[in-house]
């Protein structure tokens, strides 16, 4: 295992922590403050990996804004305390259907590439060639992307608005 | 130099997680939340192969579903928030009009 595997095993250990206790945590907020180290530590594995542009666009996107918006959302509902209150009945069979598909998937990825096959070599990717690469091959999907970014902020704030007057 | 399957094994670890999330939870908040985790477990995949293969597409591509991921997060909060003011509670179990 050579320095960058073990930085990596830590953050994906941190990561893998904080997950579940997005989907165990007992209370609403204390959920969302897990789901920043979740989010935080998936941000610093493209960090490691040279992906920094998308590295740092997950940190602020990420947890920067989704998550304010979540506390937000939690803020204007009210949730109950207690695992029992936020979960449903069906716990062991949503637990056996994670379990059935982490198999399904660990299967296929070692049938696929085996334990050791390709390795990842960390160069930088730059954010001048990730904005070449956006501007040059795909304009058309990226302002399809800002159309639906646009749709769907006026589509929240119509939803949200209270209705004046009717 | 890390090797691709541990990058692989921890996404779809956060993937099933994600999985439990949105099955076992009742709370359409945390719903929203699990899915995001599984939206980042693609994204980890689509970096990793994309760093492998040293081809960009991979990581416009994810940002492409980062956008979109903040797109779905504003509209479902702006959904549960309508469901709330008109339910008064967002337990996804409870919300069940249009089932047959």
């Amino acid at each position: 295992m050579t320095s960058q595997e073990y930085a990596f095993v830590v953050l994906a250990l941190v990561g893998t922590v904080a997950a579940v206790r997005v989907v165990t945590a007992g209370n609403v907020v204390r959920a969302a403050l897990y789901l920043v180290a979740a989010l935080g530590s998936v941000g610093a594995i493209y960090l490691l990996l040279g992906a920094e542009f998308v590295g740092w666009v997950q940190i602020l996107i990420y947890v920067g804004a989704i998550v304010i918006l979540f506390l937000f959302g939690l803020m204007l509902t009210k949730a109950p305390i207690g695992r029992d209150a936020l979960d449903n009945q069906s716990r062991g069979l949503a637990a056996l259907v994670g379990l059935a598909i982490l198999a399904g998937l660990v299967f296929l990825m070692q049938d696929a590439f085996g334990w050791s096959d390709p390795k990842v070599e960390l160069a930088q990717a730059t954010s001048e060639a990730i904005g070449e690469s956006i501007f040059r091959q795909y304009v058309l999907p990226f302002e399809a992307v800002s159309f639906v970014l646009l749709a769907a902020l006026i589509g929240a704030i119509v939803l949200s608005r209270r209705d004046e007057g009717s | 130099m890390i090797r691709l399957p541990l990058i692989l094994f921890f996404s779809a670890t956060l993937f099933s997680i994600g999985v439990y999330g949105v099955l076992a939870r009742r709370n359409a908040v945390l719903v929203l939340m699990s899915i995001e985790l599984m939206l980042n477990a693609v994204n980890l995949n689509l970096v990793g192969f994309s760093q492998l293969w040293r081809d960009l597409t991979g990581q416009v591509f994810a940002l492409f579903v980062i956008a979109i991921a903040a797109a779905e997060v504003g509209i479902g909060l702006a959904i549960v928030i309508l469901i709330y003011r008109n339910r008064e509670t967002i337990n996804v179990n409870e919300v069940n009009l249009l089932k047959w």
